[in-house]
């Protein structure tokens, strides 16, 4: 029988179990004649088990939770473990205080909210004030990719760049803004007849799912929200009942297909 | 996204497997997953999708991983903290697992650096010849011959320690 002379690589396969049975065989034959190469092949073999049993505690370990991908995301759609009685209702209080504690403090406007979509609701009134007034330079980038890719990087947070083209706004572009809880994402829409919408993003430390809020600010109004840690605030200079569709329609973007409500 | 997030969540363990092997600092490795997931998450869409995700993602870690040695290498003795840390972790952390488990693994850190990956690509994290070529930016046949080379040097390394129980990383 002519066979294919063994090759260094037939060895390395073997030492990693990854031959075919019929050229498996042919190795052992080999080796079974060799005694050196025998040594040789059995220390190998010998090594890699040791080393894969020295890094083999590392993958039992817990993934720390800054690993956890899904805190990357924008939306966690794993709600089973939460819906136990005791921790739900515990989450529901909680959402309704900080909800009820919002709506109070955006409502009476003296002391606004430090934290939460209530603070959020006001930077982006503010950058709304600034930027979007701007007839000179409104926005830093135009192009969505590069934006989005700039905000996803100072956000830590994959952020696509919502489309309103449906409903007559194109985007003009955004920029990198400051807020007393790090960077955001400011983006900018304008309408053919020169109405401009502003949206601020950024992650949220509290009211990380929260329902839509809605907030007036003078002549501003505002829909605020949060989903799996982002917070998005809405803003225009028109009526809430315009601006509604708008914040429904982004929601629906930035949460996706999988999860709803 | 969600499809994303089902292909990378199962890899997370092996990366940091992975990470902790070439860098042996917990936190440093973790911080190099981290960077990796970042990354992986911000370019998904530029993955070609026919090719492996898994080898994708080993190729963000390790070129993360060389960018850091080219840093630290760049930046000197400013490491000396980082070192110390490094020598407690190299104390053997399971020695149950047998003979050589320590050893091992301060012996592998005496191998050159390329050498080093491609034996813990194929011989611990499992990636085809393939795939740790294409981790590694090589042909195949380079990875084999590394892996022939690692292999016969830590062998060496692991024979030499027996009689000098005290070897430690050089620097």
């Amino acid at each position: 029988m002519n066979e294919r002379p063994i090759t260094e690589d037939d060895l390395q396969a073997y030492v990693d179990e990854r031959l075919e049975p019929p050229r498996q065989r042919s190795v052992e034959a080999y080796l079974a004649g060799n005694a050196e190469m025998q040594a040789r092949i059995a220390a190998l073999v010998a090594q890699r088990n040791a080393l894969r049993a020295a890094l083999a505690p590392i993958v039992a370990e817990p993934i720390p939770s800054r690993l956890d991908v899904w805190h990357f995301a924008p939306h966690r759609p794993r709600w089973n473990g939460w819906l136990r009685p005791l921790p739900a209702l515990a989450a529901s209080l909680a959402l309704l205080c900080i909800g009820g504690l919002a709506g109070w403090q955006v409502r009476g406007g003296i002391n606004p909210q430090e934290n939460g979509i209530g603070a959020l609701a006001k930077e982006a009134a503010d950058s709304y004030t600034v930027f979007a007034t701007d007839t000179l330079r409104p926005v830093e980038v135009s192009e969505p990719a590069t934006l989005s890719h700039w905000v996803t990087s100072r956000l830590h947070r994959p952020v696509g760049v919502p489309d309103l083209t449906g409903a007559g706004f194109r985007l003009l572009g955004g920029r990198v803004v400051a807020t007393p809880h790090g960077p955001a994402g400011l983006y900018i829409y304008e309408s053919k007849q020169g109405a401009r919408l502003g949206v601020l993003v950024r992650p949220m430390k509290i009211d990380r799912t929260t329902r839509m809020a809605e907030q007036s600010f003078g002549d501003l109004s505002g829909f605020t929200w949060a989903d799996g840690g982002i917070g998005y605030s809405l803003v225009g200079a028109a009526s809430a009942s315009t601006l509604h569709p708008f914040a429904d329609q982004i929601r629906q973007q930035s949460v996706g297909k999988t999860t709803s409500g | 996204m969600h499809d994303m997030m089902l292909i990378l969540e199962p890899l997370i363990p092996g990366l940091r497997r992975y990470a902790r092997a070439l860098v042996r600092d917990a936190a440093i490795a973790d911080d190099l997953v981290q960077d990796c997931l970042e990354r992986a998450i911000v370019r998904w869409h530029q993955r070609r999708p026919e090719r492996s995700a898994r080898a994708w993602l080993y190729a963000i870690l390790h070129n993360a991983a060389i960018d850091r040695g080219r840093r630290m290498a760049r930046q000197g003795r400013h490491v000396a903290i980082e070192d110390t840390d490094q020598a407690d972790l190299a104390a053997p952390p399971t020695q149950e697992c047998g003979l050589h488990t320590g050893d091992v693994l301060a012996a592998i850190d005496l191998l050159p650096g390329d050498q080093r990956a491609v034996l813990l690509l194929v011989g611990v994290e499992d990636l085809s010849y393939a795939e740790a070529a294409e981790v590694a930016g090589v042909p195949i046949g380079t990875v084999m011959s590394r892996l022939s080379r690692g292999r016969d040097q830590l062998r060496a390394l692991l024979d030499s320690k027996s009689t000098r129980p005290t070897l430690r990383r050089v620097k």
